[in-house]
């Protein structure tokens, strides 16, 4: 059980003189649920945004897999403003491009929904197979690469099947409900075949029935998928119900870490979430 | 069995497409009033070519992009530079010697080249200004079409570009025929809708849509946006090539920013993101430009009354009040981001359901 899938080690997060993310440790188990709460502004999606390649970190290290994906220290402008713990603690610089993080089967939703807007739901996960081809520009043209470009499209049909979408196939992805909008990110982001998902916020702007679906959904595929799944979540119902480790960043801090009963009674996070505003 | 049908159809058109315009052409003498709509024919379709090339840019990668004049004139100089015939170079080059390039390309071979080197101005030029997003990158596209325009006129340049002087001699097929310049078109046009159609296509329109989540999807967007970019500039290099040999003669001079905003006029006219929409634009543009407005440039005097504002350069105005209207009230254009497609005439006149016929668009 306890094979890591991803360690984020050491990274601090410094825009200018504002550290958004402090110094962060985070251990994330292969078939674990792992969830990040904290307040607005916490550095929650800074966090997801070094992971995955958007940023890259001031100082620290992210391992996939338990090879290095991502290290980074001061340098430039940033050795001179640095403020944070561990510096001089790395020395390489390894920043690769989101697509490049994507590849190595970590996939990630986003907190305001990115669904390709002029695409139907089918072309939306049908783009996700595009990360796998063989087929090169002249190939993919002349239309060389038939049995490739079938079985794309049998893939995409497939997991619209599997995550019960087959009925809003052609329909244009954006104008489906909230909640399926959701589903057909996630379906996408599953397209790539990951065996890490990043989930930044699942249930913002849900109901408590469509949040009640969502909790079911995001465990069934971590089973039929045999994925890892790291979401950042502000439902305490859902995070509570289906995680299996909990961090609780605040101010850019990992102030707790545990199980969900842990954290239910840590005094820390109590004060964090009714010192500041509650969002929920 | 659909798309047998629908491709026995589409060849059937092109065939009846050709044949129509060799009648035309063979029965249309350069003397009567009609004579125009040959140029139209050959320009139009020249304009075409560039306009999906452009279309491929801004309406299916979403590079906002304005060098496409300047990809042309690169097409049109390759191609003249290369196939002026050994004897002609003397008078051609009179100024510089008779050029350093004492060897002629067949036609066919020129156009390809024309393309192969504007795609290799576009691979270099690429690598700075694709990192520029949005309106940046039109500026640097422009100005990058601006410095090719004084390049290619500098006088050191001059045994090879002949300077400000114009390049002609070279073959013109283009020019003779109406087919000639359908076909290569054609061709090329066919070429952009497949590539828009495969994986690569698919992964443009997300970038198109939404650079961010393309990138989270596996997209690589700088190896993406070079080949959108790469790929347009190599078929505008092959319409400069088609318009060097419809002008018959080639001056950098005549590639000016005004020439990549009527393409850019016939993209938006059309739809961007719509190829069929650019390619009617660019004939319904063409027409309009070179012969059925013809009459706002002339003054005209009816019994003891005279037009008012009818004078040389009035179309110009029109064309603007063209745009400005468009702009504010048809964003979308002739076609918006709609193909026009045999299959889909056919299931409207059959009458069958909306649902099926977005299906077979799709599979």
């Amino acid at each position: 059980m306890s094979e890591t899938v991803l360690k984020v080690e050491n990274v601090t997060m410094q825009f200018g003189g504002v550290i958004a993310v402090d110094n962060m440790n985070i251990v994330v188990n292969k078939g674990e649920i792992v969830s990040m709460i904290g307040p607005n502004g916490a550095g929650k999606t800074t966090a997801f945004n070094v992971i995955t390649g958007v940023y890259a970190p001031s100082n620290g290290a992210v391992y996939f897999g338990g090879k290095k994906i991502v290290e980074n220290y001061p340098q430039g402008k940033m050795k001179k403003l640095y403020k944070g713990e561990n510096n001089g603690m790395y020395s390489h610089s390894i920043a690769p491009t989101p697509d490049k993080i994507t590849q190595l089967g970590i996939a990630r939703t986003f907190q305001n929904i990115r669904l390709f807007k002029s695409q139907t739901v089918f072309e939306n996960i049908l783009i996700a197979e595009h990360l796998r081809r063989t087929s090169n520009l002249f190939t993919a043209t002349f239309h060389l690469n038939m049995a490739e470009e079938e079985k794309m499209r049998r893939e995409a049909d497939e997991l619209l099947e599997i995550l019960e979408l087959s009925d809003v196939r052609n329909e244009m992805a954006t104008s489906l409900p909230y909640g399926k909008q959701r589903r057909v990110e996630m379906a996408r982001a599953l397209a790539t075949k990951p065996s890490l998902l990043l989930l930044d916020e699942p249930a913002a702007g849900m109901n408590p029935q469509e949040t009640d679906e969502l909790t079911a959904f995001i465990g069934r595929i971590r089973n039929d998928f045999g994925l890892t799944i790291f979401m950042i979540e502000h439902h305490m119902d859902l995070v509570m119900e289906i995680s299996d480790r909990i961090y609780v960043l605040d101010f850019g801090k990992t102030i707790a870490e545990g199980i969900p009963e842990e954290i239910q009674n840590n005094p820390r996070v109590i004060e964090a979430y009714l010192g500041g505003a509650v969002d929920e | 069995m659909k798309k047998k049908r629908d491709l026995i159809i589409g060849l059937a058109l092109i065939v009846v497409l050709l044949v129509v315009l060799r009648i035309l052409e063979v029965n249309i003498s350069p003397q009567s009033q009609w004579a125009m709509l040959l140029t139209v024919l050959k320009k139009g379709s020249i304009y075409a070519l560039v306009a999906v090339s452009m279309n491929l840019l801004n309406g299916f990668t979403g590079l906002f992009s304005l060098g496409q004049a300047g990809f042309m004139m690169i097409g049109a100089y390759t191609y003249a530079i290369f196939t002026i015939p050994v004897d002609q170079r003397e008078m051609v080059y009179m100024y510089y010697d008779g050029g350093i390039i004492q060897f002629a390309l067949p036609a066919v071979l020129g156009i390809i080249l024309a393309g192969i080197a504007a795609a290799l101005f576009a691979f270099l030029i690429g690598i700075p200004v694709l990192r520029l997003k949005s309106d940046y990158l039109a500026i640097a596209t422009l100005g990058f079409a601006e410095i090719m325009k004084a390049l290619f006129q500098w006088d050191s340049l001059g045994p090879l570009t002949n300077g400000s002087n114009m390049l002609r001699s070279y073959p013109t097929p283009a020019s003779a025929s109406v087919i000639y310049p359908f076909v290569v078109s054609g061709i090329c046009i066919a070429i952009i809708v497949m590539l828009i159609n495969s994986t690569y296509g698919r992964a443009f329109k997300a970038i198109r849509d939404d650079e961010i989540a393309a990138e989270a999807m596996g997209i690589n967007l700088a190896h993406h946006k070079r080949i959108a970019f790469t790929v347009s500039s190599f078929f505008a290099g092959i319409s400069g090539a088609l318009l060097a040999m419809f002008q018959t003669n080639v001056q950098a001079k005549s590639f000016n920013s005004a020439m990549t905003y009527e393409i850019l006029l016939i993209v938006v006219i059309g739809g961007i993101g719509s190829v069929t929409g650019s390619v009617i634009s660019s004939f319904l543009f063409i027409a309009c430009s070179e012969w059925l407005l013809r009459f706002l440039d002339e003054q005209h005097v009816i019994g003891d009354f005279t037009v008012p504002l009818l004078r040389s350069g009035f179309r110009k105005v029109v064309f603007s009040i063209i745009i400005m209207v468009i702009v504010l009230f048809f964003r979308q254009g002739i076609m918006g981001t709609r193909e026009f497609s045999i299959s889909g005439i056919i299931d409207k006149i059959t009458g069958k359901s909306r649902k099926a016929k977005r299906e077979g668009g799709n599979s």
